[in-house]
């Protein structure tokens, strides 16, 4: 269906497409490069090896891990909760609490990093991997809900009628009906929270204390102290866990076709 | 000579005064009825007039108002009894089988959740498999994604009457299937009835269907029943215009009592048309009356040659319909309304119709065949 | 035991608005805790006094909001907005094609898809990184400029305007492209064949029946992108040096080097006022449009 398409817009696009990801993909070639110049002196990993040698960026990479992996669990939970109780009940303040939930998606990043930053130093707790953990569940749960809720809707609700009408009461018709439904979709949703949190830099930065460095707060550094090929290296693994990630969450959301019945 | 007295058995359900409200809107309002034990028993009616509502009210899923009314199942008044806690299957719409489960898992479900011990469910699924044609060796391990409508639709059914339920719900069960499978269901269906001796209540919208299965029909409007009754009660004995005009066809007219005549009543009507009804308990002189009279019940004469003790009306053939099995002519009478008139087809290439476009002619009919209405 | 389960059920089946709570709370309160009340007390601060070592003190003040009515801070803002809005016209522009080919592409849609929605994802800090990868002075456009000898001196293109303006298009473009594709593709094609029929000719058929039915995107992309360009601070910071400060950096700085807090917190609720005034002007316009599906 690549009707009559002008070949000057395709052209067009191809130029845009080449510049949005030109600058990546010269990123990655050069952290394999051999020298620390912008010349192709040969194919090296030498690069990936220093990383290994260096403490501060595998603790960096510890921490985003677990800062991700805990933010990720939790963010997904409440998400799910709060998606289905939209979905499933009518509630007072509906469409109040429906639009307040649109809101951390729109604020801008520092301003929420900015207000975290107030809270911890109001309430006197010091910062660290657990003040950034609490940032990062916060500004995901909305995220999550957004990704489950368009999946609940798409579910048919005669199912759980169904499993109820067979003897199942509402817990058991949740647990063996309701969350095997909704799987892909919460899993495409905790995936995108993940790469979320991984990839924070700006609320981070403000709540985060001495000794609680995660790798885009770590990358941050490092290119204001002096650029060198070893940013590319952490650049390149972080986007392949990105794009892991991402491509993983592609693909669940996708299995609803399937699932339909 | 009377019937000995007997207790007539205890209803399997009975809805007691019933109203459901959403907000402001009665689904449901003020329906009282019974179904006995065994029956095949429809609820009729197009859509939005509550037969969804009573439906899901029987399994539970709507409760109703408390305002008093009671929905008893197997004597029970069960009004706030979740549908887990009632003893009664049912078959949806679009099957709602459960897509990450095989077909045999599906079946099996409702017997896990009544701790059915494992080696007894493995036969009671096979069992339920073969009772509605479903081959276990061939079906039990597939997805319901891998099967027809008409297959999910056994799986359904099949899932349903595993648990060996007393009462049976069916939600339009056959409105996806195409046309000559959904003739073969039913009266399969209609001989699973018989056989198990399950109750089964039926849900639709298609007259012929439930003319063709029940036993006894409740045709619905506008959140109420219209009429009860066996199918030969229900088109033959129409009450309300609505039902006349909602099973199969119906030609109407309406006048004022004039004259009793010994045995019945003359009717005249503003528009011309007079005609004789048959006693009636509630006309007196000077009462309006409407009455229904179905295009088989009427013959097509000469506007000269109608018979003496026949009602009748003039006017002309305005359009003759082939519709195989039978012919309907419609005829515009002097007044200005049509009526349909069905005669049977004795085949048109051997025996054509004495009657085209234009004809003078008058439409006759038996003073026994009007049909008196009831005002809704 | 007809114990617990069946009984906080049967509770719970009572009360559907302790059904929604039930689940809503834990969420519910998290937000409120860690989102609403944090913003809440930025608000409070920013009227309050500034503390001697960084912080707050007592009492009640609004020097911080009017000293944007001086020309240097009003400069900041002015700049931010400029900018946001140059931005966000850039993206459009070169945004709309993009998402229309994308739209009409058949077998390629899904790879192009992917590859718009990719950079989308990836972290904004590694993006911007490899903008600066590009662009510095010893960077590899001019070291390829040095080698084919079009030039002989590196070109300065870091910390210039034009380093921040590459650096949040090239940021903020697939935030255009992707509404854009998302409304494009609902569009119905039988529409187009009927103007066709009428005599539209192509132009004409755009500009009538194509754009005009693809404004929520458009105008959901535009949202998408003149938001965090306006509280963007990353790329002014990294790219521009110390030239080019948004209301974003401006922000920052506050909170680190210039340690005062109530300024700081005032700017920021600036910022927060000026992105919930575009959000409202997008529902009414959301809402006023025939052309919506509800």
């Amino acid at each position: 269906m690549a009707q009559r398409l002008p070949k000057s817009l395709i052209g067009f696009t191809a130029v845009v497409y080449f510049l949005l990801h030109l600058p990546i993909l010269v990123l990655v070639i050069f952290s394999f490069n051999s020298s620390r110049y912008v010349v192709w002196t040969g194919l090296s990993l030498n690069w990936y090896r220093r990383l290994l040698e260096r403490p501060d960026i595998l603790a960096a990479l510890k921490a985003s891990l677990i800062v991700g992996i805990c933010s990720t669990i939790v963010s997904t939970i409440l998400g799910t909760l709060i998606a289905l109780a939209l979905a499933r009940h009518r509630f007072k303040g509906r469409t109040v609490f429906e639009g307040l939930l649109y809101v951390p998606i729109v604020t801008p990043e520092i301003v929420v990093g900015i207000s975290l930053l107030i809270l911890f130093a109001a309430l006197k707790i010091p910062l660290g991997l657990s003040t950034i953990t609490i940032a990062h569940i916060a500004f995901n749960i909305s995220f999550v809900v957004v990704v489950v809720l368009a999946r609940i809707q798409g579910m048919d609700q005669n199912l759980e009628e169904a499993a109820m009408n067979l003897g199942a009461d509402e817990i058991t018709t949740f647990w063996k009906i309701t969350v095997p439904q909704l799987w892909p979709g919460i899993l495409a949703g905790g995936l995108l929270a993940f790469t979320m949190s991984f990839d924070d830099f700006v609320i981070t930065f403000f709540v985060s204390g001495v000794g609680s460095t995660t790798l885009p707060l770590l990358v941050y550094g490092m290119v204001r102290k002096s650029i060198e090929p070893s940013i590319n290296a952490i650049s390149t693994l972080i986007l392949i866990v990105t794009t892991i990630t991402i491509y993983l969450a592609d693909r669940f959301g996708r299995e609803r076709a399937r699932a339909d019945v | 000579m009377t019937a000995p007295e007997r207790t007539a058995p205890e209803p399997v359900v009975r809805f007691s005064r019933v109203t459901k409200s959403f907000g402001d809107i009665k689904a449901v309002n003020d329906i009282s009825f019974d179904i006995r034990k065994g029956e095949f028993f429809s609820i009729l009616g197009p859509s939005g007039c509550g037969k969804t509502t009573t439906l899901r009210l029987l399994a539970g899923f709507e409760e109703p108002d408390s305002d008093g009314g009671q929905v008893r199942l197997l004597g029970e008044v069960v009004n706030n009894k979740r549908p887990y806690e009632r003893n009664i299957s049912m078959v949806f719409q679009n099957y709602a089988l459960f897509p990450h489960l095989t077909v045999e898992k599906n079946i099996a479900f409702g017997l896990e959740r009544r701790k059915t011990p494992r080696q007894e469910i493995g036969p009671r699924v096979r069992k339920a498999m073969e009772m509605v044609r479903l081959d276990p060796a061939i079906f039990a391990k597939r997805q319901p994604a891998q099967l027809s409508g008409g297959q999910r639709q056994r799986v359904a059914l099949a899932r349903a009457l595993v648990l060996q339920p007393p009462i049976l719900l069916l939600d339009e069960p056959l409105g996806a299937i195409d046309l000559k499978l959904r003739k073969e269901m039913q009266i399969e269906l209609k001989a699973l009835n018989k056989q198990l001796g399950i109750t089964f209540i039926y849900v639709t919208h298609d007259q012929e269907e439930a003319l063709t299965m029940s036993d006894r029909i409740a045709v619905m409007s506008n959140a109420r029943i219209a009429q009860l009754g066996s199918p030969a009660e229900i088109y033959e004995n129409p009450r309300t215009a609505f039902v006349a005009k909602f099973i199969g066809e119906s030609n109407f007219f309406s006048g004022i009592a004039k004259r009793n005549t010994g045995n019945g009543w003359d009717v005249e009507s503003k528009t011309g048309t007079g005609f004789r009804i048959p006693a009636n308990p509630g006309v007196r002189e000077g009462s309006e009356v409407q009455i229904a009279v179905r295009p088989e019940w009427m013959d097509l004469v000469r506007p000269n040659e109608v018979p003496a003790n026949e009602n009748s009306a003039n006017g002309k053939v305005r359009e003759v319909f082939y519709l195989g099995e039978m012919m309907h002519i419609v005829v515009t009478l002097d007044e200005g309304t049509d009526v349909t008139v069905a005669m049977r087809n004795e085949g048109q290439l051997i025996k054509p119709l004495a009657w085209k476009s234009g004809d003078a002619a008058a439409v006759a009919w038996l003073p026994e065949d009007c049909q008196i209405l009831e005002s809704e | 035991m007809a114990g617990v389960r069946e009984r906080s059920l049967a509770w719970l089946h009572r009360r559907p608005q302790a059904q929604a709570w039930s689940l809503l709370g834990p969420g519910t309160f998290w937000l409120v805790m860690f989102f609403a009340i944090p913003i809440i007390i930025m608000l409070v601060y920013s009227f309050m006094v500034r503390g001697i070592y960084g912080g707050v003190e007592p009492g009640f003040t609004i020097e911080h909001y009017k000293r944007f009515f001086d020309p240097l801070y009003l400069r900041i803002l002015f700049r931010t907005f400029w900018i946001s809005v140059v931005c966000t016209a850039i993206c459009l522009l070169a945004g709309y094609p993009v998402a229309y080919v994308i739209a009409r592409a058949g077998r390629w849609k899904n790879l192009l898809l992917f590859l718009v929605v990719l950079p989308f994802w990836t972290s904004f800090l590694v993006r911007t990184y490899a903008m600066i990868f590009m662009l510095r002075d010893s960077g590899l456009i001019n070291a390829w400029l040095l080698k084919l000898g079009l030039i002989q001196n590196p070109i300065t293109m870091l910390y210039t305007p034009g380093a921040v303006m590459a650096g949040l298009v090239y940021g903020f473009l697939p935030f255009m492209i992707l509404p854009i594709y998302a409304s494009l593709e609902k569009l119905d094609l039988s529409l187009l064949e009927a103007a066709e029929v009428l005599g539209a000719k192509p132009a004409a058929r755009f500009w009538k029946v194509t754009l005009p039915l693809s404004m929520p995107g458009v105008v959901a992309g535009c949202l998408l992108v003149l938001i965090p360009c306006l509280g963007s601070f990353l790329t002014p910071d990294l790219l521009g040096g110390a030239k080019q400060v948004m209301i974003g950096n401006l922000v920052q700085n506050q909170f680190s080097s210039a340690r005062n807090w109530p300024f700081g917190s005032a700017a920021s609720f600036i910022l927060m006022a000026a992105v919930l005034v575009a959000v409202l002007i997008y529902l009414r316009i959301k809402d006023r449009s025939p052309l919506e599906e509800k």
